[in-house]
C-alpha cells in the first residue's frame, strides 16, 4: 500500500488517479460501487490501483455492503456511486449507516462544476438530500481538493461518535490533473470533543452512586463495541457482580453465555431483563441512546433508579430519559478512570433475586415446543446456534439480520458471545439489509461462516445481489425465514388492528428455483428435524447456499411491549405450552 | 422561553443550510439568526435566538457542535451579555398623516427618548435606526403604533450576543485560559431551573 502511494509521491495525476491514491493510503482494499456516466473517469483510473471493487445490482446494496463491511471489520466502509439516480439510490444506506453510528465513506460522481444547478442529465442535489442522512458531506469541485477532502472524511467518519461522510465530487475535478502529495492532504487535527473528559465531580458522584447501589443494572450497549471496551465492561460488571442487560446492537458486545449476562432489554426483551431494569435502583448505561424501543413508555421507565450514562455523544444526555450523571466521553477511557477507584463488591442478593424470576420465565417457551411436526422460525435460528456451537464455530458465525420477525428471533434466541458476530440494522429497522450487508460482512471476515437471516419479505427487497455473491464467488449461507406473511406487520395487526391484514399477506417466488437460477444449490426445509442437517450441508460447503424454511405462518414474537405501554406490562405468548426455560 | 446562542462557523457556502436544518430537525423555532464576520479568518459569527424548551439548551447547544462546520458554541441565556439589535423603521410623516404637519417634530421628541436617530428625511416620510435591546426596539415601534403613526416599514437585524468581560476566545487564547469549548465541561448536565431574569429584559444603554 504505501508503496504504491511512495512511488507517485509529488507526480501529477489526474483527480480520478488520486481519489484512487488517497484511498489507498486510507488502508482501502475493497470498494462497493456501481458505474456510470458522471464517475466514469473513476472508474477508468481504478485499474492502475490495487483496490478490489464489488459491482453490485443495486447502488443501495453498495451502501449497505460498505455498512456491512464497516459493522465486522470496524473499518471505515467504501461504497460509490454515479450522479443523480446513482447518488440517490444510496440513501437508503446512508440513512441505516447514520442511526446506528456506523463509519462509511460514499463517493458519488456529479456533473460538471459549470452545468451545477442546471438540471444537467443525471444531475441532482446530493449533498442537499443527504444532509440530515450523513454526519458531513462535502462538494469538490477541483482536482487539487481532492485528496484533503477524501482524507478529511475519512477522519470525520471514524472521529467521536462515528458516521456516513458523503463526498460528490464533479465530473471536470476528476479529469483535471494537479501534483499528489498523501502526506500534505492530511486533515487539520480533530476538533477537540469539547465535554470529552469526564469532569471529576462527575466521577465521584457516580461512585458513590455505585457504591450505594444495592440493584443496579448495566445497560449495554453498541457504544462497548465502537469504543473497544468489551474487556473493561467485563471487568466492571464481574468487579462489582452487576449484571448486563443488552441493547440489540449491544448484543455480543458482552457475552451472552457469561453468568451475568441477561439478554436483550427492550420491546421484545425477556421479562426478567425489562423487569430488573424496572426495579433496579441504578441503571448504568454504557455507551448507549435510550431508544424508544428500549424505554417503553418514558414515564413510568426504571422510576425507581438513579441514571448514570456514559456517552460520547453529549447531544444524547437527556435527550430521552433525564440522567443524574453523565460522563462524557470514551467508554473504555471512562471505564479504565472509574475501574481503580471501585471496591469490589460481592453483595449476590439483587442477583439471585433476578435469577429466580429468570426461572419462573415463560417467555422461551417455544425453544421447548415439542417437534409436533410444525417448524417455528425460533427453532430454526436456535438450531443454526446449536449446530455452530456443536461444531465449535460459535464465535466464528457472523449472523446478518434483516428486519422485522425474525431479527427478534434472533436476538432472543441466537447466543452471541463475541463482538462483531450480529450485523443489523437496529435504528433505522431497514428491509432489504441483510443480503447486501452480508456481502460486505464476507469481504471483510472471509474466514467466517456469515449466514444471513431474512425474512421473505425483506429478502426480496434485495434478491438482485444473489447474483452480486455468485460473480464475487462468496460462500454465503443464505436462511429465509418464510411465512408468506410481512411478519412483524402481521403481529401488529393482529394486536392492535384487529386482525386486518392489510396488505401483509407476501406471495414470493420459489426460492429454491430463484437460487437455482442464480448457480445457487438451494433446498426447502418443512420439518425440524431436517434443519440441523441441512445447517451443517450449507456451513461446511464452499458454495453459497440458501434455504427456504417454510415456518409457521401466524406466529408472534413475544414477550412484546405495546407501544406506550410501561416497560414490566409485557404481553405474554398466548398459551404458553412450557412453564419453565431449559435455560 | 427563548435560548441564545453564539456559534463559531466556517465561512463556508452551505453553512448557513447546515445550521438551519439542524433547528428544523429538531422541529425548534429560530426566532432571530444574524451572521457575519468574527474576529477570526475564515470564521463566522452567528448569533441565534429560538424558541425552545426550557431543557433543551444543552441539546441544542451540542447538537450544534456536533456539525462539522462548528469551531465553537456558547450560550449566553442565562450569562451576562450584551444583546443588541439594529431596526430601521420607516414612519408615514406627511401633510396627509394622521398628525398632519407636526408629525415631524413630534417623531424627532420620540426618536430623541428612545435614543434612535434619524437617517433618512423625505417629503411624506422619516426613516428612524435605533440600536438597542429587543424590548426597547419594541417599545418605540408600539409607541408610534399607538400614537396613530403611519409604520412603513420596519427592518430588524435580529438580536446579536457577546459575553461581558474577557471572554473572546483570542483573549483568551492569549492568556493561556481556558477557551470557551474547554468551559463547557463545567455546564450542568442536567437542566437548571429557570429563575435566573430574562437578559432580554435588561434596559441599559
Amino acid at each position: 500500500m504505501t508503496d504504491t502511494i511512495d512511488a507517485i509521491r509529488n507526480t501529477t495525476l489526474t483527480g480520478s488517479e488520486i481519489l484512487w491514491a488517497t484511498l489507498v493510503g486510507e488502508g482501502v482494499s475493497t470498494v462497493f460501487g456501481y458505474p456510470g456516466g458522471a464517475i466514469l473517469p473513476i472508474y477508468d483510473a481504478l485499474r492502475k490501483f490495487p483496490i478490489h471493487h464489488v459491482l453490485v445490482r443495486h447502488e443501495q446494496g453498495a451502501s449497505h455492503m460498505a455498512d456491512g463491511y464497516a459493522r465486522t471489520s470496524g473499518k471505515v466502509g467504501v461504497c460509490m456511486a454515479t450522479s443523480g439516480p446513482g447518488a440517490t439510490n444510496l440513501v437508503t444506506g446512508l440513512a441505516t449507516a447514520m442511526l446506528d453510528s456506523i463509519p462509511m465513506v460514499a463517493i458519488t460522481g456529479q456533473v460538471s462544476s459549470k452545468v451545477l444547478g442546471s438540471d444537467a442529465f443525471q444531475e441532482v442535489d446530493i449533498t442537499g438530500i443527504t444532509l440530515p442522512v450523513t454526519k458531513h458531506n462535502f462538494l469538490v469541485t477541483r482536482a487539487e481538493d481532492i485528496a484533503p477532502t477524501v482524507r478529511l472524511a475519512f477522519q470525520i467518519a471514524q472521529d467521536g461518535r462515528p458516521g456516513p461522510v458523503l463526498v460528490d465530487i464533479t465530473k471536470d475535478a476528476q479529469q483535471a490533473s494537479c501534483i499528489f502529495n498523501f502526506e500534505d492532504a492530511a486533515p487539520p487535527p480533530a476538533r477537540p470533543h469539547p465535554m470529552l473528559r469526564a469532569e471529576s465531580g462527575a466521577i465521584l458522584q457516580a461512585i458513590e452512586l455505585i457504591k450505594k447501589a444495592k440493584k443496579p443494572v448495566i445497560l449495554a450497549g453498541h457504544g462497548i463495541n465502537q469504543s473497544g471496551a468489551e474487556a473493561e465492561v467485563i471487568a466492571f460488571a464481574e468487579r462489582m457482580h452487576i449484571p448486563v442487560a443488552s441493547t440489540l446492537l449491544g448484543l455480543g458486545s458482552f457475552p451472552a453465555s457469561h453468568p451475568l449476562s441477561l439478554g436483550m432489554m427492550g420491546m421484545h426483551g425477556e421479562s426478567w431483563v425489562n423487569n430488573a431494569i424496572q426495579e433496579a435502583d441504578l441503571l448504568l448505561a454504557f455507551g448507549m441512546r435510550f431508544d424508544d424501543r428500549v424505554t417503553g413508555n418514558l414515564a413510568s421507565y426504571a422510576q425507581n433508579a438513579k441514571k448514570i450514562h456514559i456517552e460520547i455523544d453529549p447531544s444524547e444526555i437527556n435527550k430521552n430519559v433525564k440522567v443524574d450523571v453523565a460522563l462524557i466521553g470514551d467508554l473504555r477511557e471512562v471505564l479504565l478512570t472509574l475501574l481503580p477507584m471501585l471496591p469490589a463488591s460481592s453483595d449476590a442478593a439483587w442477583l439471585k433475586q433476578i435469577n429466580a424470576s429468570k426461572g419462573q420465565a415463560a417467555v422461551r417457551d417455544i425453544v421447548n415446543l415439542p417437534d409436533n411436526g410444525h417448524l417455528y422460525a425460533a427453532h430454526v435460528i436456535h438450531d443454526i446456534w446449536r449446530e455452530a456451537v456443536a461444531a465449535g464455530r460459535e464465535t466464528e458465525t457472523i449472523i446478518v439480520t434483516d428486519v422485522g420477525q425474525h431479527q427478534m428471533w434472533e436476538a432472543q434466541y441466537f447466543r452471541h458471545n463475541a463482538p462483531r458476530t450480529l450485523v443489523t440494522s437496529g435504528g433505522l429497522g431497514t428491509m432489504g439489509f441483510a443480503l447486501p450487508a452480508a456481502i460486505g460482512a464476507k469481504m471483510a471476515a472471509p474466514e467466517k461462516d456469515v449466514w444471513v437471516i431474512a425474512g421473505d419479505g425483506g429478502f426480496q427487497m434485495t434478491a438482485a445481489e444473489l447474483s452480486t455473491i455468485v460473480q464475487e464467488k462468496l460462500h454465503i449461507n443464505i436462511a429465509v425465514i418464510n411465512n408468506g406473511f410481512l411478519g412483524m406487520v402481521r403481529q401488529w395487526q393482529e394486536a392492535f388492528y384487529d386482525k386486518n391484514y392489510s396488505c401483509s399477506p407476501i406471495l414470493s417466488p420459489d426460492f429454491v428455483k430463484l437460487a437455482d437460477a442464480h448457480g445457487i444449490p438451494a433446498a426447502h426445509i418443512t420439518q425440524r428435524k431436517e434443519v440441523t442437517p441441512i445447517v451443517t450441508k450449507a456451513r461446511t460447503g464452499s458454495t453459497p447456499f440458501l434455504i427456504n424454511f417454510s415456518v409457521e405462518k401466524e406466529d408472534g414474537v413475544y414477550p412484546m411491549i405495546a407501544p406506550g405501554s410501561a416497560l414490566h406490562e409485557m404481553v405474554r405468548r398466548p398459551n404458553p405450552l412450557i412453564e419453565t426455560a431449559e435455560d | 422561553m427563548l435560548h441564545t446562542f453564539i456559534a463559531l462557523v466556517d465561512d463556508k457556502p452551505g453553512v448557513l443550510t447546515r445550521v438551519a436544518s439542524l433547528f428544523r430537525r429538531l422541529s425548534v423555532n429560530i426566532v432571530s439568526l444574524t451572521v457575519g464576520e468574527s474576529e477570526r479568518d475564515g470564521v463566522s459569527r452567528m448569533t441565534i435566538v429560538c424558541e425552545g424548551a426550557e431543557n433543551a439548551a444543552d441539546r441544542i447547544r451540542a447538537s450544534l457542535y456536533k456539525l462539522e462546520v462548528t469551531r465553537d458554541v456558547d450560550e449566553v441565556s442565562r450569562a451576562e451579555a450584551v444583546i443588541r439589535e439594529l431596526c430601521l423603521i420607516k414612519v408615514g410623516a406627511g401633510p396627509d398623516s394622521p398628525h398632519g404637519v407636526h408629525s415631524r417634530t413630534q417623531i424627532f421628541e420620540l426618536a430623541q427618548v428612545f435614543r434612535a436617530r434619524v437617517v433618512d428625511l423625505a417629503p411624506e416620510s422619516i426613516m428612524l435606526e435605533m440600536t438597542g435591546s429587543a424590548s426597547k426596539i419594541e417599545g418605540l415601534l408600539q409607541v408610534l403604533r399607538e400614537s396613530n403613526y403611519d409604520v412603513l416599514e420596519v427592518s430588524r437585524t435580529g438580536r446579536m450576543a457577546m459575553r461581558r468581560g474577557h471572554h473572546t476566545s483570542k483573549v483568551l487564547k492569549a492568556l493561556g485560559t481556558k477557551t470557551a469549548a474547554d468551559q463547557a465541561v463545567a455546564y450542568p448536565v442536567r437542566p437548571e431551573e429557570d429563575d435566573l431574569p430574562n437578559p432580554f429584559q435588561e434596559d441599559e444603554t
